[in-house]
């Protein structure tokens, strides 16, 4: 059956949202960010907002973000789109801003950035998706690397007394006060997808409602760099990657969530 | 004419608002201004000092080496310049701490007793509007009009009750001012 | 006399940000530029004309808080001192890429490394070479009083959204810490969101209002020939300053045989040089430029025709004295005289410059 048919026949379950271009990702075959990339228009869609959201793309993997999300988008400087979002929802408050940033960008050289957008409470939304390596460079160790875990730049693992710890950079913004609404999701399921959906939702609209900085980490995997079948990979992470990050709601409504 | 002025003493004597007072006055009688504080960490070490300029013609430098006259308010600006005085030029200071009283004998000096003054008024904060009125006194080179005028310039509209009190403590420092 | 005040030159540039109509200011504190913001924090311009005023975490921040802001539409500024424009440049850069308008303040101390706080022009060849990575130029503004410093707010910006690109205002610890008079202009009215819409629509990230194509703020090219053309465009754009935008001024030129080159408050200082020298019988001229990029490169080549020699009077090591002689092209002699360390030379100094270097050498 080819696709014309099975959509004559009334059959059609998905339709690509509006917001994402026909432009071919240039991302790996199984990575998380094309999902993340989706769930991430279609709820400005169902908000009825893409004359009212811009966004802005970091440097790494999720650089020319700005081709696949089919709203005005700025990109910006290596780990400074927080700031550079900052602006931008400085001069229009009534209009919904968020960045989408990988782990080196957001946890390494934008760390200043992050903390202190967080800390302001920038009326923004920021998306961090933590695959715990820089893809886009070539499977360097990231911030967010975990111990005796491997890459380019830890051959032999990550080994933390030379090397540093990995760091919770959600964790560690649920503290500060900026922050509304703190929660890590993951995109490798259909219910991790709904759920991580649902989160960036409530994002969008604690912003829309001018309630501060909304941070939605998600956990992804990274099968190129972590040199893994995508199948594989996605095994890897749940079994490695969630019990050192476990997916869940950190912060709400302004409250911690008692563990 | 040209007058090339600096100000020197502690923090918190109101030096840098004295020079803007004096700049706010050359405004007013329609000459060129300029008005260069001490700035930086010398600052925090508590001396403050500002250079005024003021002058028929357009100001080159607003920072200069040599000055027509120099008000000193403290030891340390006293070490620094009673030399910088250009030779024929005016040295104007409260004896008040001084323990090296200025010596040169090519320049005219001044001295009044603003502290002293400032304490008999029972108003310290006037102490820069006395060593003004000395100034004045000794370089009569503004008209008392304008520095009133300069006055409610600088000051901001909800102090302009206090100019009847700034007025008089400018009359006590050219009351009370001393050729040496 | 018009509306006047009393004013440092850095509030003096807050307040032309502010009466030209300027939408954001992002800043973060370093000597000698911090009433710049100081100022504007007190002004509570968000409470005259809606402007935004914020303190960033970092030059970084801020300048990046400037990207983003220029993205928008609106006419945004940032201002510091060295060794925080250095960390700007990145941003800077960026800017020029992305052919962002926007208005950088440098109030220019010694260096290099953390050096001094006092007044300084070292900074000359960062600006007119545009300073950051890539093949970028600023139009770059050398005020030269406090009246400047105020104009050059609101010249700065019109100049910015002209050729939609970053001017930067090069002044010194002099300029920005010195008081003068300054007559205020009316205040500009804030254009509207919808006029925002309306004039920079096509290409600012207003929102991809009425189902338009998205609009893109970025400096990435991937493909050569893409970043090739990129980089023509931009070059195009520099051609089209130098053939429209050079502003110099001059000073006793008319019968000179000898001209000083001096920019910002070595030109003060060379002004009265040029009096002194003339009262000694020597015919002296002073040309003064406005525009650091593009340079008043024709005229001195013109004038090279006249005079016997150039001097370059700067608060650097010689920076301009490059610019001067290229535009000479060995007609005549150009050297270099300056003071550095904060040290501000004395119109004595320079005139005995002049006899040594010029007229004796």
């Amino acid at each position: 059956m080819t696709a014309e048919e099975i959509i004559k026949n009334g059959q059609k379950v998905f339709t690509k949202t509006k917001l994402l271009t026909d432009n071919v990702m240039s991302y790996c075959p199984g990575c998380g960010h094309g999902t993340a990339h989706r769930i991430t228009m279609e709820v400005v869609e169902e908000m009825g907002m893409e004359e009212d959201t811009i966004g802005v793309a970091p440097v790494g993997c999720s650089v020319l973000a700005y081709d696949f999300m089919n709203i005005d988008m700025q990109q910006a400087a290596h780990g400074r789109a927080p700031a550079v979002a900052t602006g931008i929802s400085r001069l229009w408050p009534n209009k919904m801003v968020f960045t989408y940033q990988g782990d080196g960008d957001l946890a390494a050289i934008g760390t200043a950035e992050t903390i202190h957008a967080c800390n302001r409470g920038e009326n923004i939304v920021i998306i961090f998706v933590n695959n715990g390596i820089y893809g886009m460079t070539g499977g360097q160790m990231a911030p967010t690397t975990l111990p005796n875990m491997k890459s380019s730049t830890s051959p032999f693992g990550r080994d933390v007394k030379m090397m540093g710890n990995p760091l919770k950079m959600t964790e560690l913004v649920a503290q500060l006060p900026g922050t509304y609404f703190v929660s890590r999701h993951a995109v490798h399921s259909p219910g991790h997808v709904r759920k991580a959906k649902k989160a960036i939702k409530k994002a969008f609209e604690n912003v829309q409602a001018k309630k501060g900085t909304q941070f939605v980490e998600i956990v992804s995997n990274c099968n190129s760099g972590w040199k893994m079948t995508p199948t594989k990979s996605n095994e890897w992470m749940v079994e490695n990657m969630f019990p050192f990050y476990p997916l869940g709601d950190i912060k709400v409504d302004g409250k911690l969530i008692e563990k | 004419m040209t007058e090339e002025i600096i100000i020197a003493g502690f923090g918190g004597q109101g030096v840098l608002s004295m020079g803007k007072i004096l700049a706010y006055s050359g405004i007013m009688q329609e000459q060129e201004v300029s008005w260069m504080p001490s700035y930086g960490p010398e600052m925090r070490g508590g001396t403050a000092n500002v250079t005024v300029i003021l002058s028929d013609e357009k100001i080159a430098s607003p920072v200069i080496n040599n000055f027509d006259t120099c008000v000193i308010l403290n030891q340390q600006s006293m070490d620094k310049f009673e030399s910088a005085v250009k030779p024929g030029g005016y040295l104007l200071y409260d004896p008040n701490g001084i323990t090296k009283h200025p010596t040169r004998t090519d320049i005219k000096i001044y001295s009044i007793e603003g502290a002293k003054a400032a304490a008999e008024m029972g108003n310290t904060k006037v102490f820069n509007m006395i060593i003004l009125g000395a100034y004045l006194k000794m370089r009569p080179i503004v008209k008392m009009e304008n520095v009133i005028a300069g006055l409610k310039k600088s000051l901001p509209e909800r102090y302009h009750k206090l100019i009847p009190l700034n007025q008089e403590a400018l009359e006590k420092g050219m009351d009370n001012l001393v050729e040496k | 006399m018009g509306e006047f005040k009393l004013m440092k030159g850095n509030e003096a540039f807050a307040e032309g940000l502010i009466r030209s109509g300027a939408d954001g200011y992002f800043g973060y504190p370093i000597t000698p530029q911090s009433e710049v913001i100081e100022y504007l924090m007190a002004e509570e311009p968000h409470k005259r004309t809606g402007m935004v005023v914020l303190q960033a975490e970092s030059e970084v921040a801020a300048i990046n808080m400037v990207y983003g802001g220029a993205a928008t539409g609106k006419r945004v500024a940032t201002s510091s001192s060295s060794p925080g424009i250095s960390l700007k440049l990145e941003g800077i850069s960026y800017m020029a890429g992305a052919e962002l308008p926007g208005v950088i303040l440098n109030v220019v101390r010694g260096g290099p490394g953390l050096g001094t706080i006092q007044p300084s022009q070292a900074d000359y060849n960062q600006a007119v070479k545009g300073g950051g990575h890539g093949d970028y130029n600023l139009l770059v503004l050398a005020p030269a009083s406090v009246q400047e410093m105020y104009d050059f707010a609101g010249l700065g910006m019109e100049l910015a959204f002209k050729y939609r690109t970053p001017v930067m205002v090069l002044s010194d610890g002099v300029i920005g810490q010195m008081m003068e008079k300054v007559i205020l202009s009316e205040q500009v009215t804030r254009l509207t969101d919808e006029e925002i819409y309306a004039k920079y629509g096509d290409w600012a990230t207003v929102g991809r209002t009425n189902g338009r194509e998205r609009n893109i703020i970025t400096s990435l090219h991937l493909k050569s020939e893409k970043m090739e053309a990129h980089n023509h465009k931009l070059a195009a754009k520099y051609k089209e300053m130098a053939e429209e935008e050079i502003r110099f001024e001059e000073f006793e030129t008319e019968d000179a045989e000898y001209l000083l080159v001096a920019f910002g408050s070595s030109a003060r200082i060379s002004q009265n040089a040029v009096k002194i020298a003339r009262a000694k019988g020597i015919k002296v001229g002073l040309l003064r430029p406005i525009t650091l990029f593009p340079f008043p490169k024709a005229r001195l080549n013109e004038l090279a025709d006249q005079v016997k020699g150039m001097l370059s009077v700067e608060m650097n090591m010689g920076q301009m004295v490059d610019d001067v002689r290229l535009a000479v092209n060995g007609k005549i002699k150009v050297e270099h005289f300056g003071r550095v360390g904060g040290i501000i030379p004395t119109s004595d100094e320079i005139v005995e410059a002049l006899e040594q270097k010029i007229i004796g050498g």
